[in-house]
């Protein structure tokens, strides 16, 4: 009993409900919806008690616009129109209401079933759902009116029972996953009956996407109904309902074209209050949701102007106070300088967070959407590039600095083969025909050490292995013969022999093709293999900049000391591997100071004072400390 | 692909068989049958019986549906109770005008609905909110009123189309055309509204992969990037909806037709619903299920050849 209630403790959808209600108060639009459509039914209930008798005729005033007496007009019969769509509201909301509640409790317990129990309960539910699914709805509510004339309410009914496959398929797919969830094991373990278990912990993780789509449904259930009472199979006159409301307008298009403002206006805004409720409770309850959607404009990376631009040093890519923020301004890269000369091989060098891939982005320009890059110059081969255009960036990508990124599967479009992909890049950097690039593209693959390049260019991207799907990469990176690389962690994703093979073919491509390389890593192995320089960031800043030779022989900043002091490779076997306490700040919480300062067994009163200005000694060696290690020896 | 096929095509008779069965159950179950109908004020029982017997309403339900269904495999779908007409033959002639109105209807749809999707997912800002804002509108205007207000403004003050009718297209090629304007456009706005959505949503979700990223550091241009990979990636949720928009059309079409006094297959339902002439009933019954289920099976097909052949079993 106890272990029940602990368990209903960590059980933390229970607030998922709540959770909803809570979202969508907090949006200005989701409380227009709800208070339009709460208004509505209220004034609907007590349409009694407001204004005429939806029945009372004025043939004084016949089809009369709005009036002081007659707010929304009058119709055919001179009855008040406002009165008569608000009668009609009892009838078609009340149908509405029965659809709904057919389709939720149908939706809501066959999904659940089916998800939870899945095996033969959930295959027939399955094939049910994909019955009713490719049924025409309309055609079937007709031969249910045929045998009920006028009865809306059975035909509502039939509605709910149709439409409850999509809810069904929805609710399923919400209860499979949250099956898996551990706190729905432990209660499982914890011996909470099926029943308690759906009700109390898989019922509230479906809410948000269940009221998102009841939404959508009862919108269209509304539309259904107007479109029934408009073919004159819906509640029968005099009885008003908003379809037969339309179909009274629709007499009345030649001499009172008003009367279709107020009855479809209403069955319209309602609809819309349906929709846009579904909308903002989706947005509400879906973590992935960031406001607004992704676009292609979007996703384009802005530079910022800056007034004065400093000379950038003669060499293949300089780089000068290169600052990246994201969309809300938080800055990830802070003032970092670089350069890498033709042929030279850089490593970049840190903890996860320090800023590493975002300063390598922010020189392609393919930060995350919103983001923006600021520098005194980003200068490529010989080219300032803060002043490109994208489309002139375009042409730099690619032909100019290649990339390859962290997951080599994810970085291939699943729906190309190997072959088709490259040969488009190929054909696309060199103008190649279609034959040419096919040549080209087996060579690439062949470059790469891929054993039977014909197979492999045959072959999915989901064919592959992540090591085969990195040599592809490199490949297609090729493909532009590209002056400098950029490798982001290129074997971050890989197993450890195949590390060792990938970065070998990095240093022998290298050799033959004397591009130069930029390698992002935490690995100072790697540094130490490929890497003619190491820059070390930490929190967005260069910390340390020099030879490899020097940084291994006598790291300058404590940061790089530690990091190298960590590096298993190089452990004393038999000793105890030193860790790094603490973890790197985050963007936005930098301190003013050194930013090492928290977790530095050197620090000193000056150290958190001021910002910490680089310096650089004889041999052009960088470091951003005040008592530099290594400096202090020499 | 013969396989997906044959398998969606006998996967649809279920659906076929049930939908019919349904019909004829409710048919039955129906207060009045046709003979009543036939008779009109006449009320004498012993003519009533006759016509029963003629129409073979005395014989047992089951009986009756095996032997429509008998009729319905050799290619006789009966004839109407009221005029004697084969059902073929009235289906026949209404068909042309309902497929003339789903098809021009579609092709709309997804040239429309596609297009602005598109812009909103290139442009994003401003331009996608104001394409969500009318998706939302779209999706929620009723289509009675919605042609009405069509009637009104482009039929009756503009004259620029005719308010309701048909003319075949074999007749006069323009005619036709214009005679479909308007229900055609009644028909699109909530499907295009629904597309348009799809459209969107799916690009957006595309556009934050992986690949679309590495394909843009490559330097592919937009061309490549949006137009090659992120539409192909885009399509197949895309197809899923379209299919299901196409369904909608269906019951749509009904009312349009209503609306606009166009000779199609919806108007015959309602028809054919009010007077009980179940063989003609079942025969639109029929044929809207077989439209339903080519759909079905294009959407599939269309789907699969979006899929990597290896990735299908």
């Amino acid at each position: 009993m106890s272990a029940g209630s602990a368990v209903t403790g960590v059980g933390s959808t229970g607030r998922a409900g709540g959770g909803v209600v809570r979202a969508v108060a907090r949006r200005p639009l989701g409380v227009v919806c709800v208070a339009w459509l709460g208004l509505l039914v209220l004034a609907c209930l007590l349409a009694g008690w407001l204004g005429s008798s939806p029945q009372e005729q004025d043939l004084e005033a016949v089809y009369s616009g709005p009036s002081a007496a007659h707010w929304l007009g009058t119709d055919q019969l001179g009855r008040d129109l406002l009165s008569r769509v608000l009668h009609g509201g009892r009838v078609s909301l009340l149908v509405v209401g029965v659809a709904l509640a057919v389709h939720v409790v149908l939706g809501v317990v066959l999904g659940l079933v089916a998800g939870y129990r899945r095996g033969l309960v959930d295959r027939i539910v399955s094939r049910l759902a994909d019955l009713l699914l490719s049924a025409p709805a309309v055609v079937i509510l007709l031969v249910v009116l045929a045998v009920f004339p006028h009865n809306e309410a059975a035909a509502m009914t039939t509605l709910g029972v149709l439409s409850s496959a999509g809810l069904a398929r929805v609710v399923r797919a919400s209860a499979i996953r949250v099956r898996e969830e551990p706190y729905v094991a432990a209660a499982t373990v914890a011996g909470l009956g099926t029943v308690r278990i759906l009700v109390r912990h898989v019922l509230p993780a479906v809410a948000g996407p269940v009221i998102s789509l009841v939404s959508l449904v009862a919108g269209s259930a509304l539309l259904v109904e107007a479109s029934l009472g408009f073919l004159g199979l819906g509640t029968q006159p005099p009885e008003p309902s908003w379809g037969g409301l339309i179909a009274d307008a629709s007499q009345a298009i030649y001499r009172q074209p008003w009367m279709l403002v107020p009855t479809g206006g209403v069955v319209a805004v309602t609809a819309v209050a349906c929709a846009l409720l579904g909308d903002v409770v989706r947005d509400a309850t879906d973590d992935r949701a960031t406001g607004e959607p992704l676009s292609w404009r979007r996703m384009r990376t802005r530079v910022v102007a800056r007034e004065s631009r400093e000379p950038a040093a003669l060499c293949l890519l300089s780089v000068r106070d290169l600052t990246v923020r994201l969309a809300d301004g938080t800055p990830v890269v802070d003032g970092v300088d670089f350069d890498v000369a033709a042929g030279q091989a850089l490593g970049l060098v840190g903890e996860s967070g320090c800023g590493k891939t975002m300063a390598v982005s922010g020189v392609l320009r393919l930060l995350p959407p919103g983001a923006t890059v600021d520098a005194a110059t980003i200068t490529f081969d010989g080219r300032e590039t803060l002043g490109l255009t994208e489309r002139e960036m375009v042409g730099v990508r690619g032909r100019g600095i290649g990339y390859i990124g962290q997951d080599p599967v994810a970085s291939l479009d699943p729906l190309f083969t190997v072959g088709d992909q490259l040969v488009e890049a190929v054909r696309h950097h060199t103008g190649a025909t279609r034959r040419q690039a096919r040549a080209k593209a087996l060579e690439l693959l062949a470059a790469v050490r891929l054993p039977d390049p014909a197979a492999v260019a045959a072959r999915y991207p989901h064919e592959l292995s992540g090591g085969m799907a990195q040599r592809v990469s490199i490949a297609r990176a090729l493909a532009g013969e590209p002056r400098l690389l950029i490798a982001d962690e290129p074997t971050t994703a890989l197993d450890v022999t195949v590390q060792a093979e990938i970065l070998d073919l990095l240093r022998d491509l290298r050799s033959r093709t004397g591009m130069a390389l930029v390698l992002v890593t935490h690995d100072w192995g790697v540094v130490a293999d490929t890497c003619d320089t190491a820059v070390v960031m930490y929190a967005g800043q260069v910390v340390e900049n020099t030879g490899v030779a020097e940084v291994f022989a006598a790291p300058r900043h404590p940061y790089t000391e530690a990091l190298l002091a960590a590096n298993p490779a190089a452990a004393e076997p038999g000793s105890r591997l030193p860790v790094l306490p603490g973890a790197v700040p985050a963007p936005g919480h930098w301190p003013t100071g050194c930013r090492f300062a928290l977790r530095c067994p050197h620090v000193t009163t000056e150290c958190v004072a001021a910002p910490i200005q680089s310096t650089s000694d004889t041999a052009g060696a960088v470091s951003r400390c005040l008592h530099p290690r290594a400096g202090a020896r020499t | 692909m013969a396989r997906l096929v044959g398998g969606r095509v006998l996967w649809s008779l279920p659906l076929l068989l049930a939908l019919s069965a349904l019909t004829f159950v409710l048919a039955w179950l129906t207060p009045g049958d046709a003979a009543r109908t036939i008779l009109g004020t006449n009320t004498d029982p012993v003519a009533y019986a006759e016509v029963r017997a003629r129409l073979g309403l005395d014989r047992p339900l089951v009986e009756q549906y095996w032997h429509w269904l008998t009729g319905v495999v050799r290619g006789d779908l009966g004839g109407s109770v009221f005029t004697g007409e084969p059902v073929s033959a009235i289906v026949g002639d209404r068909l042309p005008v309902t497929l003339s109105l789903l098809g021009l209807s579609a092709l709309v749809i997804a040239a429309v609905g596609t297009g602005i999707g598109l812009v909103g997912a290139l442009r994003g800002g401003l331009a996608g909110r104001l394409l969500d804002g009318v998706a939302v509108v779209g999706m929620s205007v009723p289509a009675p009123w919605l042609g009405l207000v069509l009637i009104v403004v482009f039929a009756v003050d503009l004259a620029l189309f005719p308010v309701t009718g048909y003319v075949a297209f074999a007749d006069a090629p323009a005619d036709w055309a214009l005679s479909l304007v308007l229900p055609v456009v009644c028909l699109s706005v909530g499907g295009i509204a629904v597309v348009a959505k799809q459209v969107r949503g799916a690009l957006a979700d595309v556009l934050g992969r992986g690949y679309i990223r590495a394909l843009r550091a490559n330097g592919m241009p937009t061309r490549s990037v949006v137009f090659r990979h992120a539409t192909r990636n885009a399509a197949l949720p895309v197809v899923n909806v379209f299919g299901v928009v196409l369904i909608g059309l269906l019951g749509g079409s009904i009312v349009v037709e209503q609306l606009f006094a166009l000779p199609g297959l919806g108007q015959l339902t309602v028809t054919a619903t009010a007077q009980h002439d179940l063989p003609v009933l079942e025969g639109v019954v029929l044929c809207f299920t077989i439209l339903v289920v080519v759909v079905n099976l294009v959407t599939d097909v269309i789907s699969g050849k979006l899929t990597p052949r290896a990735v299908t079993p």
